[in-house]
């Protein structure tokens, strides 16, 4: 028989986070529905949108370059949500925690598969934006998809969070309207943000979305790193951090 | 043969002192002593909501608000430490439905026992586990399209994963048919006997109490025994533990009531 060497419980072993980044992957694999639905979907709606917008490309190029932020939020933030939520109600959790693994494994191997899946689904979307839908980027595509892979993080985090307030799927799902949708009507999608009510704008100075949106917009008005990109990024990165630590203490090794 | 002669007689697996659990405004566990001895099979038993899960997740340290001592494997309750050395099967079967069998022990395997070097041991430990629980011929089967006794069979492979030193089951034989319970409890009194671990075991099944080596009855969050079968159903004079369990329970009543009157 053999024996196990103890094996001690870190705050974050690499080997931990890439196990449970796997099982996640492993486990979106055995449902290749959502997988087409999450990387369908975007280029579906951006394909919509240049032809909705058919007669004035100048409004097709702010949106969908705001759009290739907004998307990659949205699809973490909801899958990430459902996702812990079943890990909470599944008993995996409390399995897990009573086993030698860290928190921040667990979150970053969330993440780190949800980020994968990001870059697939931003990849697509982007190339097909910039190459077939003739969106006009005056700073590099490159950038485009770093701003969607960090609001994708901002999406994983500010799900994991929510879905600690959920008891059931029905209300985790109905977060996507009370957390994101807001967000989406304050970012400057539908109008700039400084022509809206003061007091909006700032309400719009605080929510993370609106600095992905900008970000966007200054990759798609510049050719080079503007300090106001540097900035938006860093925001954007910063509140995802933030989050993912807040999201990191609802998860308790002991419950009631 | 059990294992006793490695350790101290005097250090138990498991020893509870003034031991309170309060969940909400209720008080689930009041002031329970015990002690679980080294390799051997104890039973919890009880009607259901008297307070055996909540007892079982205070031993394995997932239960807030637990109040008095307990100690497990010479550590508090909860001490990290004990994390690789205690394996925990809930009520549920707490297993990932949209992996197989396989990929769910392959998981838990790489969360107990990590890295690139191990990957040789955690394949036997899982080809070992998943045999122990006879589920060889599902190994590569979604779990979510097993049975229900066959997913509690797999939740039940991750907790053997790794040789824990202690083994904490509740209920793990709910819903299984008589060949399997038969099966389960030879394979519990071979872990116990040949890789000398302790098993704590609840079920509200009583028939299943004769199977085990000491009883803990409990009701309504108090113990009402801490014997072998065979010292409960003498002292009781009965013929079955259940019997036994139930003249203990209107000998507490009829106590009960004592105490309401003089009150």
């Amino acid at each position: 028989m053999s024996t196990t060497t103890p094996a001690p419980t870190r705050a974050l072993s690499a080997s931990r986070t890439t196990a449970t980044a796997a099982r996640v992957l492993r486990q979106l694999r055995h449902d290749p529905r959502t997988i087409a639905l999450m990387v369908l979907i975007p280029c579906v709606m951006l394909f919509l949108l240049r032809y909705v917008f058919d007669g004035s490309a100048r409004t097709f190029d702010s949106i969908g370059a705001s759009l290739l932020g907004i998307f990659p939020l949205i699809t973490m933030f909801l899958v990430t949500s459902i996702a812990t939520l079943r890990e909470r109600t599944s008993g995996t959790l409390e399995r897990l925690l009573a086993m030698p693994l860290g928190k921040g494994d667990l979150i970053a191997g969330y993440a780190l598969a949800f980020g994968t899946l990001a870059i697939i689904q931003s990849a697509l979307a982007t190339g097909l934006a910039v190459w077939f839908l003739g969106l006009d980027v005056t700073g590099s595509p490159w950038l485009l998809l770093l701003v969607a892979l960090l609001d994708a993080l901002l999406g994983t985090a500010l799900g994991l969070f929510v879905s600690a307030f959920a008891a059931s799927e029905f209300q985790a799902v109905q977060f996507m309207p009370a957390v994101i949708f807001p967000q989406i009507l304050l970012c400057g999608l539908f109008t700039p943000r400084d022509n809206m009510h003061p007091v909006l704008e700032a309400i719009s100075n605080v929510l993370p979305m609106s600095y992905a949106v900008d970000g966007m917009n200054e990759v798609l008005t510049h050719t080079d790193l503007t300090a106001a990109f540097i900035q938006d990024t860093a925001i954007v990165t910063g509140t995802a951090l933030l989050v993912l630590t807040l999201g990191a203490a609802t998860l308790k090794r002991r419950t009631a | 043969m059990m294992n006793y002669s490695s350790r101290p007689a005097e250090e138990p697996a498991v020893r509870a002192r003034d031991l309170t659990v309060v969940r909400g405004p209720r008080t689930v566990l009041r002031g329970l002593g015990f002690s679980v001895p080294h390799g051997q099979i104890t039973g919890l038993l009880g009607p259901s909501g008297c307070g055996k899960s909540t007892l079982m997740r205070a031993v394995v340290g997932t239960q807030a608000k637990v109040t008095g001592t307990l100690d497990v494997l010479g550590h508090p309750a909860g001490h990290p430490g004990l994390r690789t050395r205690i394996g925990y099967v809930t009520q549920a079967p707490s297993v990932y439905d949209d992996l197989t069998v396989r990929q769910n022990l392959d998981y838990f395997a790489a969360i107990l026992d990590p890295g690139r070097a191990a990957a040789a041991r955690r394949a036997e430990h899982v080809t070992r586990a998943i045999t122990d629980v006879d589920l060889t011929g599902h190994a590569d089967t979604l779990a979510g399209n097993l049975s229900g006794g066959q997913r509690s069979r797999v939740s039940l492979a991750v907790a053997l994963l790794g040789t824990p030193d202690l083994l904490v089951l509740d209920e793990p034989t709910v819903g299984l048919d008589p060949v399997l319970r038969r099966d389960l409890w030879q394979l519990f009194h071979t872990i116990a006997a040949e890789r000398g671990a302790t098993l704590l075991i609840s079920s509200h099944v009583m028939d299943e109490a004769e199977r085990c080596h000491r009883l803990l009855l409990m009701r309504a969050g108090e113990l009402l025994a801490d014997d072998t079968p065979d010292a409960l159903r003498d002292r009781t004079g009965s013929d079955t533990v259940e019997a036994a369990f139930l003249h203990l329970v209107d000998e507490a009543t009829a106590a009960g009531r004592t105490k309401e009157t003089t009150r």
